[in-house]
């Protein structure tokens, strides 16, 4: 044994020890960290076993503490800010935050129209527009959508990728979401429209939807989705399934900015958060792509993703200008 | 910087005998292995020692012994090796204390199998640590919570938490070494959430 410590009359003194220890730790992460320092730290270290134990303690912890950035910064500083904002400066905010495009080519909507907006949000964004009649649309990562709102008709379209809607119902005045030659129609709900390329996906959190192909004559291809719901369509066909409420739940953590992985693949994982951020994360290995994990992220932080990746599975990063390959 | 598993050279075997690692095995393997028995370590030193100031001072010892030990060979399993050492501590510091350990410091193989604490699986990043972690943020005191996020969680440097805080750089310093001791104590020190746990 490299040190004996004869404590038969006391013992150290772990209050001072930790103290120091707390020290040693956060001057190495926080401050500006010498070679000079390291030694004294190392040679601190092994001065006594008390000394490293207390150390290793407090880093143990204060790295599982990192994990903590997978919750949502927001929530952690403000539970509710939603709540208080008021109506306008939002509206005002989202219009002024978001890229306003002009319709471009769709024949049926030109910018002229007072009521027609287009919202955008690029890649990483996520972006709330609130409407006079009370209804929201939340717009997750690089989506697109057309809006067409008035005192008679409320439509909107989906360009491209994922937005939220909540409805205020009225039967009156039917709010419709166009998705290429898919019409979905509120009847009182909360719901979620995804567009990828040709194929769309609806799933339903509360009230109900009428979901119909727009440009046939109606009961062609049309259903009633409910909570829980989820309908996929393709420019061929349409699948109902159901969803868990817990899986629901997971695919709409975008809206506090989360990813949310449940036994997921490392491959679709990486998939996720390029969706979300410029800067890519690749996978140099099939070996790798197929690991699973769990847990939530911030979407926007990749780069925290890949180093509890690194972590977790041993693995390597490599960074590379705007792309960080993992391998093993 | 490979990890070396106590597992390496078979159960039987490393049972027996042990297994030699370097220092950061040693180092891993006491993080992994051993910290995740702070709670019930704790309830048994509280249990069995009169003056409840010294139980930091006797963790801390438990735990130097026990790292020194397995800097010879790993003790496998650990929790019973852990609880003798903590035994043997009280005894010898009531002798020298002249005081009379609780009970005798005598049931601790209840201790060792009674609250048993599952280890952190590593390949998951659980909900419920995550939740944990929540619950340890959430009870920091607020300036040095706010400390704790801003570099913790948003990745600042001192300098930046003391511009965004408007305080002086020792202030960060206090908050940040506090938050860190707080963080050890709520995320080892603390039985878990039953109910939470897989």
């Amino acid at each position: 044994m490299s040190q004996n410590h004869d404590r038969a009359t006391g013992l150290m003194d772990a209050n001072a020890i930790e103290a120091r220890a707390a020290n040693w730790l956060q001057r190495r992460q926080f401050w500006n960290w010498s070679e000079a320092d390291q030694v004294d730290l190392d040679r601190w270290l092994i001065e006594s076993e008390v000394h490293l134990v207390t150390f290793l303690r407090l880093e143990a912890a204060w790295t599982r503490a990192e994990r903590l950035v997978a919750l949502d910064p927001a929530k952690l500083e403000n539970p509710t800010p939603e709540a208080r904002k008021p109506f306008w400066p939002v509206l005002i905010r989202a219009v002024a935050g978001l890229a306003v495009i002009a319709a471009l080519g769709a024949g049926a909507v030109s910018v002229t129209r007072p009521h027609d907006r287009t919202f955008s949000t690029p890649v990483g964004g996520h972006e709330t527009v609130k409407f006079a009649d009370g209804t929201r649309i939340e717009l997750d990562t690089n989506t697109v959508i057309r809006t067409h709102m008035t005192t008679e008709q409320r439509m909107v379209w989906l360009e491209k990728g994922d937005a939220f809607f909540k409805v205020r119902h009225d039967a009156a005045h039917p709010f419709a979401v166009i998705v290429g030659n898919r019409r979905i129609t509120d009847l009182g709900t909360e719901f979620l429209v995804s567009r990828e390329h040709d194929k769309l996906k609806v799933a339903v959190v509360s009230g109900r939807v009428w979901f119909e192909e727009s440009d046939k004559p109606a009961a062609s291809q049309s259903a009633l989705l409910l909570p829980g719901d989820v309908a996929v369509a393709t420019v061929e066909s349409t699948r109902i399934t159901k969803n868990t409420a817990q899986a629901l739940a997971n695919e709409l953590a975008w809206r506090r900015g989360l990813l949310v992985f449940d036994h997921t693949t490392l491959a679709a994982a990486t998939a996720a958060f390029n969706r979300y951020n410029t800067a890519k994360l690749e996978i140099a290995d099939p070996a790798v792509a197929s690991m699973t994990i769990d847990g939530s992220f911030q979407a926007n932080n990749s780069q925290l993703f890949a180093r509890i990746v690194k972590r977790t599975f041993g693995l390597h990063i490599e960074i590379e200008g705007d792309r960080t390959v993992i391998s093993r | 910087m490979a990890e070396t598993r106590g597992t390496d050279f078979g159960d039987a075997r490393s049972r027996e005998q042990g297994v030699i690692m370097s220092t950061a095995g040693v180092n891993a393997w006491f993080v992994r292995e051993v910290l995740p028995l702070e709670p019930v370590l704790m309830t048994y030193l509280r249990h069995h020692w009169p003056n409840q100031s010294d139980i930091e001072d006797l963790r801390q010892e438990v735990y130097a012994r026990v790292y020194m030990a397995a800097k010879q060979k790993i003790p496998q399993p650990v929790k019973p090796f852990l609880f003798t050492v903590a035994r043997n501590l009280l005894i010898n510091q009531a002798r020298a204390a002249q005081v009379v350990p609780i009970e005798a410091a005598g049931d601790f193989e209840a201790f060792a199998v009674a609250a048993d604490i599952p280890a952190p699986d590593r390949a998951v990043i659980a909900r419920d640590e995550l939740r944990r972690l929540q619950a340890a943020l959430d009870s920091l005191p607020p300036r040095c919570r706010e400390a704790v996020i801003l570099g913790r969680i948003e990745g600042l440097s001192g300098r930046e938490i003391a511009a965004r805080m408007n305080v002086g750089a020792p202030t960060v310093t206090e908050h940040l070494e506090h938050g860190m001791r707080l963080l050890a104590n709520l995320l080892y020190g603390e039985l878990p959430n039953a109910g939470n746990r897989k």
